[in-house]
C-alpha cells in the first residue's frame, strides 16, 4: 500500500541508515512528496547550515500517489538548502526514478553527512547500501546511469545521479534521471557532489496495494481523457514544450540579450515547427516520449544534426533550452540550441541558469564590464555561438576566471566582478530568472518575485492569465475550493485580482507537488484540466485517505507556510534584493521595446507591484512584512515548528 | 477469426502505462512485477518495445507443460493456464522464447497475459496506439499497406529524379 512507503535516514558520514514509517497524522498534513519534503528539511537542518556541509540534508522523494493507479505520477522531488540561494533548494523532475523508489518501499530519502569516497545508494526491496563510486566518479549524467545498470547487473535499474557539474561543485547543478530530466533548479546536484554521493540506485518489484482498484482504474480513465481532449495537451504531445516559447516569443514575452529586449527577432530556425522537423528527420515520424504513466508525451527525440557531436542521442529541447541557449544569448539558431542542451544535460546543470548567467556575462562584455581579460580572450559578443556553447563548458569543469566565477552563481559572481555588474543581473534570491520576460505581465512578475525557491515560474505561475479568459470563467477557476469575491481581471497587463491568481496556483502547484503528478496535468497551461476536486477522488480510491478539496488545499496552504518558514529562518527579507520578494530595477525602469501593441512600452509599475505584495501577503496569511500571522500558523497546525513527528 | 494483440513498438512513447493497469486490472496492485506485459527499453538510442504472450498457434509453453495445465483458448485465440492444474513448476517460463511466461515471487505462480477475456486494458489505456487488439489477418494487409507505400514513395522520388536529368 502506498501508505505504508517508509522514510530511510541515510548518514553518509557513519553509514549508519534507519527506516520509519510515516504515520498517517503526518500523512494528512503534508500528504507527500514537495510538501512533506519541507518539513523534512524544516526539522531535520539548522538555522544557518552550509549548503554545501554534511548537515545539509538532501531529501529526495515521490509523491503520496507515486506508482498508484493516477495518471502521470511520474515525479520526483528532490529538496535541501541550497548553495545557489542560501534559502529552499527545490527541484522537481519527471522521469522513472520515484515510481521505482516506491516500489523498492520508500517515497523518502533524508540523506546527510559526507561520504568519505565517491559513493552511491542501492535501495532494492526494502534494503539500502551504500556503495562505492569510484569508478563512475566523473562520469557524464548518462554514462553513470548506465555504468550503475552495469554494475548491479540489473537493466531495469533507475537511478539519479549528479553530472560533473555536481562534482564540481557549481552551485546550480542537477540531479537527473534517464536521459534529461532534471530537478535542475536551486543546485540540488551540487548538494549531491558534496557530499560525495554520485547517485541513487533504486530497483522494487514490491507491491503497492490500491484501496479501491476496479473504481481507481475507471476513475484513471477519465481522468486521462480529461488530459488528452484538451488542445494544449494535445500540442504539447506533438511539438513538446517548444510550442510554449513560440506562442510567448510571438507577443513579446521572452528575454532577449540578457534583459534588452522581450521578443527574439529572426528566430525561424529555432520555432516550435522547426526543433519538430530536426526531430522527425533525426528520429523518425513517432518521436515523441514521455515519463512514468502519461499519455501527454510531451519530451521530444533528437539526433544533434551536424557539428562535432553529430548524431548523438538526446531528449528535449525544452522551451527553457530555447530560451536559454537561443533568445537570451541571441543565438537563435537550432544547432546552438539542441548542442546546449545536450551538453547541460550531459553535465547535469541547469539550462536556465545557465544560459540566464552566460547572457548576463555577454551584457557586461558589451558594456565593457568584463573584457578578454576576464573571459581569457573568449569573444562573448551577443550572437557568437561558439562562445555560449565553449561557456557551458567551461562553467561544468570551473575553467577560467569567468566559468569559475558563473559556477558560483550570479550574486557571488557579480562582488567577484563588481563595478555595476549587479545592476544587470535579472534575479530574485540569488536564483535567475527562467527566459521569460514578465515586465508586461503583471501576475507573472509577482509569481517570480515571491516564488519561494527564487524567480521562478513553477512555483505560482498563472499561465493560463495570458489567455484573456472572461472574467466568469476566471470566477469558476479561482473560486474553488474556497470561495473568492474579490476582482478578477481578463487583462493579462492588470494588476487587479492577480494577487489572488498567485495565491491559488501557489496552493495549485503545491499540492500537485505533495500527490507526485506532473504540472501539465492541472491547471498550469490547460484550463479545463483536474484541480483539487479530482485529486479529491484520485486520493481516496488510490489510498483510502478521505480529504476534501478544501482540505488539499489546506495542506497546500501549509506545505507553502513551511517553505515560507524556511527561507525566513535563512535571511528572507522582504524587499531585499538578493534575498527578498523583490525584483531586479529593470522591471520597473526599462520598457519592454518588442512585441504585441499592447505590450511595446510597458513596464511593471513599482508602487502597483508592492500593493500586489501586500496584497498576496494577506492572502497568505503574512504581515507587512512577509511574516506569518501568529494566527495563520495556528490554524494551519504550524505553532510548534519545528515538532519532530517524523 | 480471433484478434490478436498487436504492438507497434515505433508509436510506443516508453510510458508503461500499460504495465500498470495491466497489473491494477488483474492483481489490484500496481507493480510492473506483476504486469503481463513489460516495456523493454534501450533508453540510451530512445527505443520502447513492448513485449507480451504472441499466443503461438504451436505454443512451447503448451508443449511443455507436464500436467496439461495449459491449453488453447480458440474463441478468444489465447492459450490459457489452469491454476488448478498448474503445479508451478515454470517449465513454461523457461521454454517461452519471448519471455512472455513470467512468474510471481509473492503469490508463487505463474503468470500471462489473458487478452482480459477479450478487452485487454493495455489496448484500452494506449492513446498513441502502440498495442492494438485486431483481427490477425489486418496485421498483415496493414504492413502490407506501410510496405507498399514505401515503394511508392520511392517510385515517385526515382520518377522526379529522372526528371530533373
Amino acid at each position: 500500500m502506498a501508505l505504508n512507503r517508509k522514510i530511510a535516514y541515510i548518514d553518509l558520514t557513519t553509514g549508519d541508515i534507519q527506516t520509519k514509517a510515516i504515520p498517517l497524522e503526518v500523512r494528512k498534513k503534508f500528504l507527500g512528496g514537495r510538501g512533506l519534503d519541507a518539513y523534512l528539511l524544516y526539522n531535520h537542518t539548522k538555522k544557518g547550515c552550509d549548503p554545501m556541509g554534511p548537515d545539509n540534508a538532501l531529501i529526495i522523494s515521490g509523491g503520496i500517489l507515486t506508482a498508484t493507479c493516477a495518471s502521470a505520477t511520474s515525479r520526483t522531488h528532490v529538496m535541501a538548502k541550497s548553495p545557489l540561494t542560501g534559502m529552499l533548494g527545490s527541484a522537481n523532475m519527471g522521469g522513472f526514478f520515484a515510481p521505482e523508489l516506491a516500489w523498492a518501499g520508500f517515497h523518502h530519502l533524508v540523506i546527510k553527512g559526507k561520504a568519505k569516497n565517491p559513493s552511491y545508494i542501492y535501495i532494492h526491496n526494502g534494503e539500502i547500501e551504500i556503495r562505492d563510486a569510484g569508478g563512475i566518479w566523473g562520469q557524464s549524467v548518462t554514462d553513470a546511469q548506465w555504468a550503475i545498470r552495469q554494475e548491479l547487473g540489473d537493466e531495469e535499474v533507475k537511478s539519479c545521479v549528479c553530472g560533473p557539474a555536481g562534482e564540481n561543485l557549481v552551485r546550480f547543478a542537477n540531479v537527473m534521471t534517464g536521459v534529461k530530466n532534471a530537478a535542475g533548479r536551486t543546485g540540488m546536484g551540487c548538494v549531491m557532489g558534496s557530499k560525495n554521493l554520485k547517485g541513487v540506485a533504486a530497483r522494487g518489484t514490491m507491491d503497492i496495494e490500491i484501496a479501491h482498484p476496479v473504481e481507481a482504474l475507471e476513475y484513471n480513465k477519465s481522468f486521462i481523457s480529461q488530459i488528452t481532449s484538451a488542445k494544449v495537451s494535445q500540442t504539447q504531445g506533438t511539438l513538446g514544450t517548444p510550442f510554449i516559447w513560440g506562442a510567448t516569443n510571438s507577443w513579446g514575452g521572452v528575454r532577449t540579450r540578457n534583459f534588452q529586449y522581450n521578443q527574439c527577432e529572426y528566430s525561424d530556425d529555432i520555432e516550435p515547427e522547426r526543433i519538430d522537423e530536426i526531430c522527425e528527420e533525426t528520429m523518425g515520424p513517432y518521436h515523441m516520449t514521455g515519463c512514468f504513466g502519461c499519455q501527454v508525451h510531451c519530451r521530444a527525440q533528437y539526433k544533434i544534426p551536424e557539428g562535432p557531436l553529430a548524431g548523438r542521442y538526446e531528449e528535449g529541447p525544452e522551451y527553457t533550452s530555447l530560451g536559454a541557449f537561443g533568445a537570451e544569448t541571441d543565438t537563435p539558431r537550432a544547432l546552438t540550441v539542441l548542442t546546449g542542451n545536450h551538453l547541460v544535460d550531459q553535465f547535469g546543470m541547469d539550462n536556465l541558469e545557465t544560459g540566464s548567467l552566460i547572457s548576463w556575462a555577454m551584457e557586461l562584455y558589451e558594456l565593457g564590464i568584463i573584457t578578454d581579460k576576464q573571459t581569457d580572450g573568449l569573444d562573448l559578443s551577443w550572437g557568437n555561438d561558439e562562445a555560449v556553447l565553449e561557456m557551458v563548458e567551461r562553467i561544468a569543469y570551473r575553467k577560467g576566471f569567468l566559468g569559475d566565477a558563473l559556477a558560483d552563481g550570479g550574486i557571488p559572481a557579480s562582488k567577484k566582478i563588481g563595478k555595476k555588474s549587479f545592476d544587470y543581473l535579472v534575479q530574485v534570491k540569488g536564483m535567475s530568472n527562467l527566459h521569460s520576460d514578465e515586465r508586461a505581465t503583471p501576475a507573472l512578475a509577482l509569481n517570480v518575485a515571491t516564488a519561494s525557491r527564487g524567480s521562478d515560474h513553477l512555483r505560482s505561475r498563472p499561465a493560463i492569465d495570458l489567455y484573456h479568459l472572461p472574467e466568469e470563467v476566471l470566477r469558476k477557476i479561482y473560486s474553488n475550493p474556497v470561495a473568492y469575491d474579490g476582482p478578477l481581471s481578463s487583462e493579462h497587463t492588470e494588476y487587479i485580482g492577480k494577487p489572488w491568481q498567485v495565491f491559488w496556483q501557489e496552493n495549485l502547484y503545491m499540492g500537485v507537488d505533495c500527490l507526485g503528478i506532473c504540472k501539465y496535468h492541472t491547471v498550469f497551461l490547460g484550463v479545463t484540466l483536474p484541480t483539487f476536486e479530482e485529486w479529491s477522488k484520485v486520493l481516496f480510491l488510490n489510498t483510502g485517505i478521505e480529504m476534501s478539496p478544501e482540505e488539499i488545499w489546506q495542506v497546500a496552504h501549509r506545505c507553502n507556510m513551511l517553505e515560507r518558514l524556511f527561507n525566513l529562518r535563512e535571511g528572507l527579507q522582504r524587499n531585499d534584493l538578493e534575498k527578498g520578494d523583490m525584483l531586479n530595477h529593470r522591471y520597473f525602469d526599462e520598457p519592454c521595446r518588442r512585441g504585441a501593441v499592447d505590450v511595446i512600452g510597458t513596464m511593471i509599475d513599482k508602487k502597483k507591484f508592492i500593493k500586489m505584495v501586500d496584497e498576496l501577503y494577506g492572502h497568505q496569511g503574512l504581515d507587512k512584512n512577509g511574516v506569518p500571522k501568529p494566527e495563520t500558523l495556528e490554524s494551519l497546525g504550524l505553532e510548534n515548528e519545528p515538532s519532530h513527528l517524523v | 477469426m480471433a484478434k490478436i494483440l498487436y504492438v507497434d513498438h515505433e508509436k510506443c512513447t516508453g510510458c508503461r502505462l500499460c504495465e500498470l493497469v495491466c497489473a491494477v486490472s488483474h492483481d489490484g496492485i500496481s507493480n510492473p512485477a506483476r504486469s503481463r506485459i513489460r516495456v523493454l527499453k534501450w533508453e540510451a538510442e530512445g527505443i520502447y518495445i513492448p513485449m507480451t504472450c504472441q499466443q503461438c498457434q504451436d505454443a512451447p509453453c503448451l508443449n511443455v507443460c507436464p500436467v496439461k495445465a495449459i491449453s488453447q483458448d480458440e474463441e478468444l485465440g489465447r492459450v490459457s493456464v489452469d491454476y488448478n492444474t498448474c503445479i508451478g513448476c515454470r517449465s513454461c517460463v523457461s521454454v517461452c522464447p519471448f519471455g512472455a511466461m513470467n512468474f510471481n515471487a509473492t503469490d508463487r505462480r505463474v503468470l500471462k497475459c489473458d487478452v482480459c477475456d477479450g478487452d485487454p486494458q493495455c489496448v484500452r489505456f494506449c492513446d498513441v496506439k502502440a498495442v492494438e487488439f485486431i483481427e490477425a489477418g489486418e496485421v498483415a494487409i496493414r504492413k502490407s499497406r506501410k510496405a507498399a507505400k514505401r515503394v511508392s514513395d520511392a517510385g515517385r522520388q526515382a520518377a522526379d529524379l529522372q526528371a530533373q536529368i
